[in-house]
């Protein structure tokens, strides 16, 4: 019961803290900003460990951060092996080619009005689409290995940057493009000066979500069968034995290759899309 | 209509390369077949032709790439069986009165609709709560949503099975409940940020109008806060509906569930029958577009009445 009562405790001293540094003069200072959140994941925590603690939650249904932690610590080896076989092979291979893939096509539809036309809606539509679905059978073609995951990535992320990067070519003005005919500039300056950068904030809105599909499809395509490594191999089997600790950790592999993708990406904009008006310091 | 002609023709072009693609895809398993019915297949054992390139084959056995579209357990079925399947499992068994029979479409599209909408509703009400909490406390909005942001970067289908088995401990019966949390796990967040961006659309002088009124905090947000975040929630919403079923997907594939449409995708990969597979797919997509397009026809019809769009 103690571990109940300490962790209420931690929760409303962090909420009194959290409260006096939102409303405090340095809410603006880059260490509050951080702080806050970081003291509101670390209070979800400490009630997470006071309720399977102060309850005495078996560990086979929900176990303790701390024992989740240990095993992280003691199964690294397993976890990075999975780490690679998921999210290096499968993930980021297949994100590497739908993003190519899909970037180039744009940049080819784009030179047909009549092609954009068509090709617009029906992307749209596509990219609303439960494209999950379409693992299984991408699995039977390509095998159980990294392949057949790379091959669901492929197709999942296809479809958003595609329609983000056709729209983002269309971002400029008859007035910008007039001017680059005025400099007597090709089809492809305009293109590389003019269009490409300002098409740039639709493409990374497109980039982020295809990170968080990206990890999507390579961990579902996993439950269709795949070598005896990878996180979603780990997880289903891991649900099975009831070795419910190390499901756990592979979550927090998960969880954090997913966020530290995401971070990467949002990174990269930031720098390439200095110039955008959303990234102003207000 | 003006677009509806690019449309069809891309449309007709995608499908001329399915059709040219179920040649190739089916060539193997075509021969196979003919093999088997004692047919004349060059070269003649399977062991040798999985060592010939696809085009190879072609050539040396030009007879027998029509067959390929009529395989009963194809690589990569036609449009046309796809369609025949789909129908197969919908409107036959509804003509024959057994519309909600656990082999109909019908069935576990309906399964799998309950949860999105569930799951929907739930992400909706999360979504709402989660934004006039952000909109009104600083403390809310600095400390909730930088994790509202990370709990989407998490991938939830590592968590799915997880959501599944607690809920099974806790003592909760069947599926439908943790497939709700998954979609709306999913869904939320659209409409968190939706509704984040609407109800802090309207300008300070609109603010400062209702201050001259003497407004209420709540007649503030009933009178102008919530009417004016109308458009960011519909177009948050045909997202979110999209996501929601998503979702309840995913929570339909890990092993053991027997309903639903991501249920039929899953047994159908089980008992290497591909064209269940794909009815079932075509099945979900038929869903989402009807989903959205619902929405779609909600959101015209709700901002016109409130004199938004003309």
């Amino acid at each position: 019961m103690n571990w109940l009562l300490f962790a209420l405790a931690f929760w409303i001293a962090a909420w009194a803290a959290n409260a006096v540094l939102a409303n405090s003069r340095w809410r603006n200072s880059k260490v509050v900003r951080v702080a806050i959140p970081a003291l509101f994941g670390l209070t979800l925590i400490m009630l997470w460990e006071g309720i399977v603690r102060g309850f005495g939650v078996s560990p086979v249904i929900l176990p303790a951060p701390s024992d989740v932690a240990q095993t992280f610590a003691n199964s690294t080896d397993i976890l990075w092996q999975d780490f690679r076989q998921t999210v290096l092979k499968g993930a980021l291979s297949g994100f590497a080619i739908g993003v190519l893939a899909a970037f180039f096509t744009a940049i080819l539809i784009d030179r047909s009005v009549f092609l954009t036309k068509g090709l617009l809606p029906i992307g749209n539509f596509v990219a609303a689409l439960p494209i999950v679905g379409i693992a299984p059978i991408l699995v039977s073609w390509f095998g159980f290995d990294w392949q057949s995951k790379a091959a669901v990535v492929v197709v999942m992320v296809f479809f958003p940057i595609l329609v983000n990067t056709v729209q983002g070519l269309r971002e400029t003005d008859a007035m910008q493009r007039d001017l680059m005919r005025t400099y007597a500039a090709t089809y492809f300056d305009t293109l590389v000066k003019l269009r490409l950068p300002a098409a740039l904030p639709f493409v990374f809105n497109g980039l982020k979500i295809a990170t968080t599909l990206a990890l999507i499809g390579a961990i579902v395509a996993e439950y269709f069968g795949s070598p005896t490594r990878g996180m979603g191999f780990r997880i289903s089997t891991g649900v099975g034995s009831l070795s419910i600790d190390l499901v756990w950790a592979e979550i927090a592999v998960a969880a954090m290759a997913g966020t530290a993708f995401y971070g990467l990406v949002a990174w990269i904009e930031r720098r390439a899309t200095f110039w955008h008006p959303s990234h102003r310091q207000t | 209509m003006k677009n509806s002609l690019p449309i069809l023709a891309v449309l007709s072009a995608i499908v001329a390369i399915w059709y040219a693609a179920v040649a190739p895809m089916n060539l193997r398993g075509a021969l196979d077949v003919a093999e088997r019915s004692g047919a004349e297949v060059v070269p003649p054992a399977s062991v040798d032709r999985f060592e010939q390139p696809i085009w190879r084959l072609m050539i040396d056995n030009p007879g027998h790439v029509a067959q390929g579209y009529s395989l009963d357990r194809p690589r990569l079925p036609t449009p046309v069986q796809v369609g025949r399947e789909l129908w197969k499992s919908t409107g036959e068994m509804a003509l024959s009165g057994r519309a909600m029979s656990k082999r109909s479409l019908i069935y576990h599209g309906w399964i799998t609709l309950q949860s999105t909408l569930w799951g929907f509703f739930l992400g909706i009400v999360l979504g709402m709560a989660g934004a006039i909490a952000i909109v009104y406390s600083r403390v809310v909005s600095m400390s909730l949503m930088p994790w509202a942001i990370i709990s989407q970067t998490v991938p939830i289908v590592a968590l799915a099975p997880m959501i599944i088995v607690l809920s099974s401990q806790v003592g909760i019966e069947g599926r439908g409940v943790p497939k709700a949390i998954i979609s709306a796990y999913l869904c939320y967040f659209p409409v968190l940020v939706g509704m984040v961006k609407g109800l802090r659309s309207p300008g300070a002088a609109q603010l400062d109008l209702l201050r001259t009124y003497s407004a209420s905090g709540l007649h503030v947000f009933l009178k102008l806060r919530l009417p004016a975040s109308m458009p960011y929630l519909f177009t948050s919403l045909k997202i979110g509906i999209a996501a929601a079923l998503v979702g309840t997907i995913v929570g339909e594939l890990p092993t053991g569930a027997i309903s639903g449409l991501g249920a039929r995708i899953l047994i159908g990969d089980q008992f290497g029958t591909p064209l269940a597979i794909w009815a079932a797919l075509f099945a979900a997509a038929i869903l989402a577009g009807g989903l959205v397009t619902f929405l779609d026809f909600a959101q015209r019809v709700t901002l016109r009445r409130m004199g938004m769009q003309a």
